[in-house]
């Protein structure tokens, strides 16, 4: 269990058209043995549904999947419908294919972390547990 | 503007069906945070008016796609349909892995269904001990349904009884025969015996071999041709049996509320809630004052664990 956050919750979402959900499945797991509760939306999630899943659960984390290219028009059409549904203190994070030239125009979307290909699971742990433990 | 976590502000939004204030209360209660008891003490009074449908059986039994299943029929009949869903905490790392919302998320953008995922947090039977917290916010919400779904149980997880109203048993047609359902347990507290995935091979021995077990006779815990649970195939997967099920379904809550046994359940529950809530503060609080001085007085036999356990208790 992580000290001072008691149980931090995570939806873990696939949004678009990529099937491919092995690397959001791995980050599942891990952050389900770091004492993290993790909900998991499944594949081809428009963002409408991403926010009223994050919403419903109370999450304080959106951790988005995304490897068809597709990040630069739905990771922030998912920041706007978190927005839209006042959840402005959920940190959203990322990761897939995405180039770092990317990274800057995401970060300013609001997506806070973005992970690309080998990053190692206790990186994406650490972040996670100590943006959270801040933020509260 | 009042502050996010207002109660009184919190409460009067939740009643006026807001989802985020909903979802905000029900971190609160929940995570036993403060204020989660001025919530409790108002949402308590709405409870017992909407219809409390348990979801129970094996793993893997269709439970969650069946849910969903009965979303879908209530939602065509313009109902209010709350779902709370619970799946296993790790006793290793106190994570979860909340699969089962993955399965409903036809209906994440529906206004008329709230959905929210629990971890069991150390709860042994199926349930977590907030699960009566998160009830009543949901009824407080204004839901006419509340399905609530087990962890994936095994033959004696029976606290779904006194949580629901009515206890829909779900299987499948590779259940085994007569003699797995005649045990005790799981088996004698469903209302309703449904026999999912029908489209498998088998449906027809699987329903009356659970016909045959319930035919020998009433269970025990309840009244005398009261009710005849009945028994049936349904395939989630495949959207058959589903109008059927729910027919049966409100079939219970009219027996329950034209008999004396909606009353006599809805006391269960209340006591049941009385229960946990004493388990979480009386017991857990005196167990969190076992110290290492305490167990080295054992050690020595300098005093004993009655002689202890009863200084604890009174000093809660």
């Amino acid at each position: 269990m992580i000290e001072g956050v008691p149980h931090p919750r995570i939806l873990i979402a696939k949004p678009g058209l990529d099937g491919h959900d092995r690397g959001a499945k791995v980050i599942v797991r891990a952050l389900r043995d770091a004492g993290f509760e993790v909900i998991y939306t499944g594949i081809r999630q428009t963002p409408e549904m991403i926010a009223a899943a994050a919403m419903q659960e109370g999450v304080d984390a959106v951790g988005l999947s995304l490897l068809s290219g597709a990040h630069l028009t739905l990771f922030p059409a998912i920041c706007k419908e978190l927005k839209k549904k006042g959840l402005k203190d959920v940190l959203v994070f990322g990761g897939g294919i995405i180039p770092d030239e990317d990274i800057p125009a995401l970060n300013k979307a609001g997506v806070d972390g973005v992970f690309g290909p080998g990053t190692p699971l206790q990186t994406i742990v650490d972040y996670l547990k100590e943006k959270l433990a801040v933020a509260r | 503007m009042p502050a996010k976590n207002d109660p009184t502000d919190l409460i009067k939004r939740v009643r006026r069906g807001d989802h985020v204030a909903a979802s905000r209360a029900l971190s609160i209660v929940v995570n036993d945070a403060p204020a989660s008891e001025v919530l409790a003490k108002e949402f308590f009074k709405a409870s017992g008016l909407a219809q409390k449908v348990g979801v129970s059986g094996p793993p893997g039994a269709g439970k969650s796609t069946l849910t969903g299943r009965l979303i879908g029929h209530y939602r065509s009949q313009k109902l209010k349909v709350g779902v709370l869903m619970v799946d296993p905490s790790s006793s290793i790392s106190g994570g979860a892995f909340l699969g089962d919302r993955l399965r409903v998320m036809e209906h994440a953008t529906d206004d008329g269904v709230f959905i929210r995922s629990l971890a069991s947090r150390g709860m042994i039977g199926g349930l977590t001990h907030a699960i009566f917290g998160a009830i009543h916010v949901l009824e407080a919400l204004g839901c006419d349904k509340i399905l609530i779904e087990t962890v994936g149980t095994g033959q004696d997880e029976v606290e779904i009884a006194s949580v629901a109203d009515t206890v829909l048993y779900v299987t499948t047609p590779a259940m085994g025969d007569e003699i797995q359902a005649m045990k005790a347990g799981a088996m004698e507290i469903g209302d309703i015996f449904v026999v999912n995935k029908a489209d498998l091979a088998g449906k027809d021995k699987a329903v009356a071999d659970l016909k045959a077990a319930l035919g020998l006779g009433h269970s025990a815990g309840q009244a005398l041709k009261a009710w005849e649970p009945p028994v049936l195939a349904a395939s989630a997967k495949n959207k058959e049996g589903i109008l059927e099920l729910a027919k049966e379904l409100d079939g219970h809550w009219k027996h329950l509320r034209a008999s004396g046994e909606g009353r006599a359940r809805l006391k269960r529950q209340h006591a049941t809630e009385l229960q946990f809530w004493i388990q979480r503060r009386v017991i857990k609080s005196a167990l969190e004052r076992v110290n290492d001085n305490i167990l080295e007085e054992l050690l020595s036999h300098k005093t004993d664990p009655a002689s202890i356990g009863r200084k604890l208790l009174k000093n809660g």
